[in-house]
């Protein structure tokens, strides 16, 4: 640890920590471009230069230069001022020369709002052009530089976060800096196009507005926008995301920085899960079978008449999608215990034809298997035996293999279908209810890795839809089990049943999620404990 | 007996370029002797002894970079000639290494021997195409002769030194920008720290000296540091070549002790100003450096004597300015040059040097307000030392110096007056 003083204010940071570092931990912030925690160092921008006035204990002279926040580590007894006149005033000049040549076309420009050129002239602005606009160096424009990105390359700052993630992330080396001088361009490697699985992590670092995302580009003004975060359910990696949306209707889908899942990052495939959100086969009202006819009925009604036809039948299976919550197959779990013992099963493909890479693509494009694993389901594709009746939830078992599920559905006495978007089992049910995507609830999923991650509700179900939970809890009560009445109760008795200790709630799992052994070996440890205070 | 140690090659008749020739004229003979009499130490002692400071432009203490390389880091320790000559005004190390290329050689081997190296490399300026034609052959005669290779002079110690020709810039000249173009990169300035003697080529100590300090390396472990230092101001002694450009009778390379005095270069060897003619200006050490009025010129050219006068010796690249030179039009020359040659890593840099040409060109076109004047200034402040290398130095520090000494040239400019120019120049013009 070293202790080093940033504007006055002392704090102990890790040796090896930068100054840009430092400063966020002390609560300052130390403005930067090209810096980015997740690449290599380049020191190109020159915005976070800083005036240090004690080197170190050893060392407390001043050094004569200003130097750069960024590859400047902290050193016991460092004094750094990042904010004097001397400071400002080369701030300012580095702002200056960044937007002598810039269009400064915020209007029209979709990194408005989110701008760091934007927001950092707000703060350290000249505020009067000394610069003559006819003298401006003019370069490309609207260039797509992949399928799912576009280059301004006048609005570039040349900080090259974007090659630097493409040399060091994906190495796939697509980008570069071609000519010299005012003449530096941002560009394409010959013959090359930015078309990898993570791509559009360069439209989220950019500071500017030089790379923007094709598909959201001219959408939405991002000052409209909320963020929610969630998980991504595209895989079962589980990144940490932004769920960016206004007026119950999803935009884009963002990284959420968690050092333990994703770090800064997300794969492009997960960054388009929520289109499926916004898509025509959404579910939006539930159903019950009328001869060979399906009849929309009040979701009350149609759970209200499927316990009476579950409660009918001998013995249920729950099916269940990878897709479905913690809570939801908890609830699944309990309501099979009511009918007659029928096992649990997911039924989802553990793989892909999507490999597995060493970045962050898992090959199975479940969320939740892990999950629904350490709650007692059993990994199956075949069908049940010695069942009578189906809680299908989330899975669309038909689709996936007709001939084997078909038969297999129409001996069934009863199916009921809890699904988020139509599907081909629905030929099958007796029973349809209409469930909320993972956009849609407050929820848990366990990750490959086995941690434990929380996502809250984004947006509303669409139409009559409601709550996976919400339409579990609900048959479970009808079935004679205990009526839930709110998602954290849910959790709460989970975690109790299946070892993860007492009084757990949504609000206590942590932003960057739980492993669920630290949770069950703080159980045993607590227990301990009390063992010893009952000996003492 | 001539004065030359440098360019001996003016002095001998015969070809020095031609192997035997230079070990006829007693070349080769301190290399053979370090490598098999002396301890890399004792080279390095010697080296640190004699006070030489490096002639690619800052002056550092050579001994004193050599003892920076990081020891015992398992990689291998590289020696890497600076030859890129780039600073406009210098030409010597062309000279040396066109007319005596072993003379350079000779003083890697040493030097290499020094620190533990045993892969070199020249990197020569693109253009010198004559030059790296010249070093190779030499260095093909030095293995052939068992000079180089497994067994230098048939010793225990093996040296392999190449030759890599540049691509044509500027900024190669820079010393990590020079590693990243051996590298095969662009030639993008590195941040420091690491410094090239803990991280250098392909990631492993490296010490980058120029040609004109390798071989001064040759002539003061065959004379002794006391000689060395014998010649000139001891903290920075030494025989020197300047290269004199400009408005003089004789423009070229001259060796002469270091500190020896401007105006004698001028009027004695350089045989004055041409006919009729004033002194108005010299630039002493490469198009970067501060410029000198007349009347601020009668200085020692020695690393600390022309810092003292507000400039710096840099590459000792003397350009001459007589009365009929217009500052606002010699100016503009030198921004356009800084503008083109700017690697635009650092924001800066890539930024300021073209705004600084654009204000110029608007002055010397007589487009331009005297609020021109004050922005061009404050540009230029605000390059310096806030960027990776010092180009941005290199571009503002003219300008600055520029715009304070002959002000009055700026301002006619920005008013539409007639510019101050000499009249009998006008006319001869």
């Amino acid at each position: 640890m070293a202790k080093v003083t940033i504007n006055a204010k002392t704090i102990e940071v890790p040796d090896g920590t930068n100054l840009v570092r430092a400063a966020e931990m002390a609560g300052l912030e130390i403005p930067h471009y090209c810096y980015h925690p997740g690449l290599s160092i380049a020191g190109n921008c020159r915005m976070c230069l800083v005036d240090i006035r004690a080197m170190s204990t050893k060392q407390p002279n001043p050094l004569p230069k200003l130097q750069i926040g960024c590859n400047t580590t902290v050193q016991d007894g460092m004094v750094v001022e990042s904010n004097n006149p001397r400071v400002i005033e080369a701030r300012q000049g580095v702002l200056e020369f960044l937007l002598i040549n810039h269009p400064i076309d915020c209007p029209i420009c979709d990194q408005a709002g989110e701008c760091k050129l934007q927001e950092y002239y707000m703060d350290y602005g000249r505020y009067h052009s000394r610069f003559a606009l006819k003298e401006k160096v003019d370069k490309g424009k609207v260039i797509p530089v992949g399928p799912d990105i576009m280059l301004d390359q006048e609005r570039c700052i040349l900080c090259t976060r974007c090659v630097r993630f493409l040399e060091e992330f994906t190495r796939t080396f697509e980008l570069g800096i071609k000519e010299r001088g005012d003449h530096s361009e941002l560009t394409l490697a010959d013959g090359k196009q930015v078309d990898n699985p993570y791509a559009t992590n360069i439209v989220d670092i950019c500071p500017v507005g030089a790379l923007t995302s094709r598909e959201f580009r001219f959408q939405a003004r991002v000052w409209y926008l909320d963020a929610t975060p969630s998980i991504c359910a595209g895989c079962a990696t589980g990144c940490n995301i932004d769920v960016d949306l206004r007026h119950e209707r999803i935009y884009r889908l963002k990284p959420r920085f968690n050092s333990e899942v994703n770090s800064f990052w997300m794969c492009d495939a997960g960054r388009r899960t929520w289109q499926r959100n916004h898509g025509e086969h959404r579910l939006i009202g539930s159903y019950v079978r009328g001869g060979s006819e399906f009849v929309e009925s009040d979701p009350h009604e149609v759970v209200s008449r499927a316990a009476d036809a579950l409660k009918s039948h001998r013995r249920t299976a729950v099916l269940a999608s990878a897709h479905a919550t913690m809570e939801e197959g908890w609830l699944a779990k309990r309501i099979a215990a009511l009918c007659g013992n029928g096992p649990c099963v997911v039924v989802s493909p553990a793989s892909s034809e999507i490999p597995t890479d060493d970045k962050l693509i898992s090959t199975d494009r479940f969320p939740n298997r892990a999950g629904l694993v350490a709650l007692g389901f059993t990994e199956h594709t075949a069908p049940p035996e010695d069942v009578d009746s189906i809680l299908m939830l989330r899975a669309d078992v038909v689709a996936a293999d007709e001939d084997r599920w078909g038969m297999f559905l129409e001996d069934m006495g009863e199916t009921l279908v809890v699904a988020d978007e139509i599907g081909k089992t629905m030929a099958y049910a007796d029973h349809v209810l209409a469930a909320g995507s993972h956009f849609e609830t407050d929820g848990t999923y366990v990750n490959r890795g086995g941690r434990l991650q929380l996502f809250r509700t984004a947006v509303a179900p669409p139409g009559r839809a409601l709550a996976g939970w919400q339409l579990l809890a609900e048959l479970l009560a009808r079935l004679g089990g205990p009526r839930y009445e709110s998602v954290d109760e849910i959790f709460a008795a989970m975690c109790t049943e299946i070892g993860l200790g007492s009084g757990r709630t949504h609000a206590s799992v942590a932003t960057s999620g739980v492993a669920l052994a630290d949770w069950k070996q703080g159980r045993a440890a607590a227990a301990r404990s009390e063992g010893a205070g009952a000996q003492a | 007996m001539s004065q030359h140690v440098l360019l001996r090659y003016r002095d001998v008749r015969a070809d020095l370029r031609s192997l035997d020739n230079y070990v006829a004229d007693g070349g080769y003979r301190t290399a053979r002797r370090a490598v098999h009499e002396m301890k890399p130490e004792e080279v390095l002692q010697t080296v640190k002894d004699s006070n030489l400071r490096g002639r690619g432009g800052a002056g550092f203490p050579t001994g004193l970079k050599w003892s920076f390389l990081a020891k015992g880091t398992g990689k291998p320790t590289y020696l890497l000639c600076n030859a890129d000559e780039s600073e406009p005004g210098t030409f010597k190390d062309r000279d040396l290494m066109d007319h005596d290329p072993h003379q350079l050689l000779e003083g890697m081997i040493i030097s290499a021997f020094a620190i533990g190296c045993h892969t070199a490399y020249i990197y020569i300026r693109g253009e010198f195409a004559f030059g790296a034609d010249v070093l190779n052959k030499a260095i093909a005669d030095c293995y052939a002769k068992g000079y180089l290779g497994q067994s230098v002079f048939g010793s225990a110690y093996s040296l392999d030194i190449h030759v890599h020709r540049g691509a044509g810039a500027y900024i190669c000249g820079e010393e990590t920008g020079l590693i990243e173009s051996l590298e095969g990169k662009r030639a993008n300035p590195r941040i420091k720290p690491p410094f090239p003697a803990v991280y250098g080529v392909f990631g492993c100590p490296t010490i980058v000296n120029n040609v004109e300090t390798l071989a001064c390396v040759r002539h003061i472990v065959e004379r002794g540091a006391a000689w060395f230092k014998g010649i000139g101001p001891e903290s920075g002694p030494g025989p020197k070549l300047y290269c004199v450009s400009g408005h003089v009778k004789r423009p070229g390379t001259y060796e002469l002790p270091m500190g020896t005095p401007l105006m004698d270069l001028i009027f004695e060897h350089c045989g004055g100003m041409l006919p009729g003619r004033k002194l108005k200006a010299v630039i002493p050490g490469g198009s970067s450096v501060p410029i000198l009025k007349a009347d601020e010129c009668d200085i020692a050219m020695d690393f600390d004597s022309v810092v003292k006068a507000g400039s710096m010796l840099g590459s000792a690249g003397i350009i001459v300015m007589d009365d009929s030179t217009d500052m606002v039009a010699a100016l503009r020359r030198i921004a356009h040059f800084y503008h083109h040659e700017s690697c635009g890593q650092c924001t800066p840099c890539r930024e300021g040097t073209g705004w600084l040409e654009k204000l110029l060109i608007r002055l010397d076109e007589g487009l331009a307000s005297e609020g021109d004047i004050a922005t061009l200034d404050s540009v230029a402040k605000g390059m310096l030392g806030t960027t990776i290398c010092v180009l941005s130095d290199a571009a503002a520090m003219p300008v600055r110096s520029f715009l304070q000494k002959f002000p009055e040239e700026f301002l006619a400019a920005a008013t539409g007056r007639s510019r101050v120019v000499a009249a009998d120049a006008t006319a001869a013009a």
